[in-house]
């Protein structure tokens, strides 16, 4: 058989094809495969597996450097998420996913659906989602448009994970010009299965038939997957018709009976139709599988009136499915989704013949030979070479840079970094996500530096974290990279977690600009050295590349999902300081580091200097000290050193808590020799502040890992305010004011949003950076 | 005592329902889907939390018509224990089993938090272990909340003593502050003439541990089953 065009499909040109976004190389990549001219239905499948969203065709040499192994890895990338066992038969699914482009044109749906595709994504491993989180990147709240999006991606995440009944526990939030005009909106989801239960998006046997599930297909997200591989543009608006419409209560339906489906031992592979919809689904499932596959277009169940096969197998309409059942149990696939109310329709077959198969009734419209459609696509080196600009950012002495005069008093500064909104509290959106459905989650948003979720049944929990500073990336890629992974991972250890391993979000500009190749190639290879130092494989994750506008790209951002294990949840330790006249430690050294600081950017507008150093053994020996200092029960609370720096995080273990604070006298004079901006507000890493009522203990345990650790003050009542004692100069503050700044920063941002919630167009002159 | 807890399409609390009633309480449980006509020989039912058809019409309104929304409204009648936590409380108060009606929150937006509850009524099967003026935290987690109801009614209902649980601030008052969504009086769970049928907006069920934050939700599980045994 071969393909042959439909009446009136367009004949294709030079400008079609440039349309459907392949290079003329591409192209003749495609009719050598071919051996013919490619019909319209074909280019468009092609457009969509061999984009950058499917295919990773610039990314993956790359990609292929990070470990991935360990002996809990039980399935690693390449699948539709990452699972680890956690001891006891159960295992973790996670796995972490960029909707960066639909929710810069429609902030709503384009982060609902973000968040609909990831649990589908988790779910479909055969695990039951416990937990979502997610990472969001914006440019400055000055702007109403930012505003708009702020408000929209965060509503967009709350309804759609509270309808659903998956709470949202933790994530990360900055803000920077650089974004302005590209957000950055990462969803995480982490789902619990029993070992047995874990089922793979692999088409098998024979002779099985292919069945659609779930939703009817629209013409909704058309090409999303293409569009998610350009650049954004002023025209951008025209394309939101290519952004998807999400139903989370078909999700939730979606969920039940998907779980119902695999436990009922009736199929034999599950994937979601996400990107590029129908077509991706079928080519991924038959080439895991090494089998043909053939589809009938006209079964598949539609909710518009004369959809042609472009269409549909393109159609990025949400909550559906694609399962492989197995042969003679076709009815009872159907019975268990009309329990749910849902759709099943036979679509089609696995076939022997090694072919990719698209019929439109007894019309072949499409067939590729082989099985190995998505990675025959074409692979790309790019240039890499440093961008001037970057190198003579890192090589700024920042120290150099003027104090403005209110920074005479250092309260003063520390009462402003405060209210910057990449550290203020992000209370304002977390209580707009329903954190504690599941009876599961023992820290939630702002208790801690990662959140924690019991599992039932056991003794044990899991800790969950994302994290990625996109200023240190921008300032040195393989520094950046690293300090990702060592962050994620150290946020996790002062929860009371030992890191098990990550999933990764790449959230890059356009590869095909040497400048942008350099950041994506050294930050993969700078968490690939942090992954091994600290044993945390690499499970699968997302590439996000294309995130740029007129305006230029965004901070390079590999945003880092990082999963952590605590045996013993009577060991989960909080961030906030929890009583007077404890002793309080730090853990790690302080420097004369004050490169990339969030102090430099939000006092001074400044992004320059050499983002701190990342010692990976000293982080190593960090987080082994302090699990065993948790361990062993001498922690009360333990905060990372992170945006802000020391006087920050310790402000924080004062004020975090809204109901409790507490005040705190601490003396730094053993460092009154290094520049005083850069004790307080340096972001030098492997530091952690933790509270304890045995400092003896804490501190013996430090030196027998040889961290370095010093007891530098003690935990107050609240009326005592925080004390800071460097020499013969005493910071004070009242924790009324720092806590207002903190806390009250995000909700008045956003209050001026209110009057503003119109949809506008995109800020085609935003990003002034 | 066996629990009833009624799964609709779109419930999201029904399982955390049944882990309450089993692993906490020890007691059994039976999910009861919504097309059934059969409540299992349940001796309480719960009507759980979540997005029953997605909440697209208005919250509750269509769950109402389900078809063990029939026989849930007879085990009221005969005296039968029915609890309706946050989305099943404005089934209940849709179904007509509660006086009043759940608007959406005063500050449009969706809330997830630790809220604090005064017991204002003793006199329900769900909280007869409780004293008048007990404080108790547990969590809410809600976009339409906002509890209201007519002029009269509401005469009705805080003259009868209707009136379970109100939002209070720390030290026990029900202030403006306090009131998380705009309710009506701060009216945060009410009860039937009979008591048998209480609903609230707060997830007692979510409040079971301290590891969790917060136990305070026993007390109300705790009635209901020594009501019952009584």
């Amino acid at each position: 058989m071969t393909a042959t065009p439909r009446p009136g499909d367009p004949v294709i040109t030079p400008a079609l094809v440039a349309e459907h976004g392949l290079t003329p190389d591409e192209f003749q990549r495609l009719r050598a495969m071919l051996g013919r001219e490619p019909t319209f239905t074909e280019l468009g499948i092609i457009s969509a597996l061999w984009s950058e969203h499917c295919s990773y065709k610039h990314s993956r040499p790359v990609l292929k450097t990070l470990p991935t192994q360990a002996p809990y890895v039980l399935q690693g990338p390449g699948e539709n998420a990452g699972v680890i066992s956690i001891g006891d038969g159960l295992a973790i699914a996670f796995k972490i996913e960029s909707h960066n482009h639909p929710s810069a044109v429609e902030p709503y749906q384009g982060a609902a659906t973000g968040v609909g595709g990831i649990l589908r994504d988790v779910f479909t491993m055969g695990a039951r989602p416990i937990a979502m989180l997610n990472s969001l990147r914006f440019g400055s709240l000055d702007t109403p448009r930012v505003r708009y999006l702020v408000g929209g991606v965060v509503k967009g995440i709350g309804d759609y994970g509270n309808c659903v009944g998956i709470p949202t526990v933790a994530g990360d939030v900055m803000f920077d010009a650089a974004y302005e005009g590209n957000p950055l909106v990462n969803a995480m989801c982490v789902g619990l299965l029993r070992e047995e239960e874990l089922i793979r998006a692999k088409a098998e046997g024979v002779g099985n038939p292919v069945i659609a599930v779930g939703a009817r297909t629209g013409r909704d997200g058309i090409h999303g997957a293409s569009f998610a591989s350009e650049d954004l543009s002023d025209e951008n608006e025209a394309k939101r018709p290519r952004v998807q419409v999400g139903d989370p209560f078909t999700e939730k339906l979606l969920l039940e009976a998907s779980l119902e489906l695999i436990n009922s031992g009736h199929i034999v592979a599950i994937q979601d139709m996400g990107a590029a919809g129908l077509t991706s689904s079928s080519a991924e499932m038959a080439e895991r599988g090494e089998v043909g596959v053939t589809i009938d277009v006209r079964k598949v169940p539609q909710r518009e009136q004369g959809m042609t096969p472009y269409e549909i197998l393109l159609s990025e309409s949400q909550e559906r499915m694609l399962v492989v059942a197995k042969q003679g149990h076709e009815e009872a696939v159907k019975a268990i989704l009309a329990k749910w109310d849902l759709n099943a329709e036979v679509i089609g077959h696995v076939i022997a013949e090694p072919v990719y198969r698209v019929t439109e009734g007894d019309h072949v419209v499409a067939e590729f030979p082989g099985t190995r459609l998505v990675t025959d696509c074409p692979q790309y080196h790019p240039e890499a070479r440093e961008a001037p600009e970057a190198v003579a950012r890192r090589a700024q002495d920042v120290l150099a840079v003027p104090e403005r005069l209110e920074e005479a008093d250092p309260a003063w500064t520390l009462t402003r970094l405060l209210e910057s909104p990449t550290i203020a509290s992000k209370r304002w959106i977390t209580t707009q996500y329903d954190s504690t459905v599941r009876t599961s989650t023992v820290m939630g948003p702002g208790d801690g530096d990662a959140a924690v979720i019991r599992i039932r049944g056991t003794r044990k929990a899991v800790a969950l974290k994302t994290d990625c500073n996109g200023r240190y990336v921008y300032l040195d890629p393989r520094v950046g990279g690293r300090i990702a992974v060592a962050e994620a991972a150290r946020n996790v250890a002062c929860v009371g977690a030992r890191p098990m391993a990550i999933t990764n979000c790449l959230n890059f500009g356009n590869p095909k600009k040497p400048e942008v190749f350099f950041q994506f190639r050294e930050a993969v290879y700078g968490m690939g050295d942090a992954c091994r130092a600290l044993g945390t494989p690499v499970t699968g994750g997302n590439v996000s590349l294309y995130n740029e506008n007129p305006q230029g790209a965004v901070y390079p951002t590999p945003t880092i999902g990082m999963v952590g294990l605590i045996p013993d949840v009577a060991h989960v330790t909080r961030a906030s300081f929890s009583a007077p006249g404890q002793a309080i430690v730090l853990l790690g050294d302080n420097t004369a580091e004050l490169g990339g600081s969030e102090y430099l950017a939000w006092i001074h507008g400044i992004v320059a200097g050499a983002p701190p150093a990342c010692d990976l053994e000293a982080e190593r020996r960090l987080i082994d000290a302090l699990l065993e200092a948790i361990g062993a029960g001498h922690v009360a609370s333990a905060h990372d050193c992170a945006e802000g720096g020391l006087a920050v995080a310790i402000a924080e273990c004062c004020i975090a808590s809204q109901t409790a604070p507490l005040g705190a006298q601490v003396d730094l004079s053993a460092w009154a020799a290094l520049p005083l901006r850069a004790l307080l507000f340096g972001e030098a890493q492997g530091r952690v502040v933790l509270s304890t009522a045995n400092a003896e203990a804490v501190l013996a345990i430090a030196r027998a890992h040889g961290v370095p650790a010093t007891a530098i003050g003690t935990v107050r009542t609240a009326s005592a305010g925080l004390m800071l004692t460097v020499g013969a100069r005493t910071i004070r503050a009242s924790l009324a004011t720092l806590g207002d700044a903190f806390h009250g920063a995000l909700p008045r941002a956003m209050s001026r949003a209110a009057a503003e919630v119109v949809v506008e167009k995109p800020a085609a002159a935003g990003g002034a950076r | 005592m066996k629990f009833g807890i009624v799964s609709f399409p779109g419930s999201n609390c029904d399982d955390d329902a049944v882990f309450a009633a089993t692993e906490t309480l020890g007691q059994p449980a039976a999910k009861l889907w919504h097309k059934s006509h059969d409540l299992e020989g349940s001796d309480v039912i719960i009507l759980p939390g979540g997005f029953s058809y997605g909440d697209y019409l208005r919250a509750g309104a269509i769950a109402r018509f389900s078809p063990i929304m029939r026989e849930v409204a007879a085990h009221a009648q005969r005296g039968g224990p029915v609890i309706g936590i946050c989305n099943g409380f404005q089934i209940a108060c849709e179904a007509g089993l509660l006086p009043g009606a759940l608007m959406r929150n005063a500050g449009l937006q969706f809330l997830s938090m630790p809220v604090t509850i005064r017991v204002e009524n003793t006199a329900t099967r769900w909280t007869s272990l409780c004293q008048e003026g007990q404080r108790l935290t547990m969590p809410i987690a809600h976009g339409e909340g906002r509890y209201t109801v007519d002029a009269a009614t509401l005469e009705r209902v805080e003259g009868e003593g209707l009136v379970v649980f109100r939002y209070v601030d720390a030290a026990g008052e029900a202030t403006e502050a306090a009131n998380p969504n705009g309710s009506l009086d701060n009216i945060a769970g009410v009860r039937n003439a009979a008591g048998n049928v209480v609903g609230l907006m707060p997830h007692p069920e979510r409040a079971l541990d301290q590891l969790l934050g917060s136990a305070d939700g026993r007390v109300i599980f705790e009635s209901v089953l020594a009501a019952v045994h009584a």
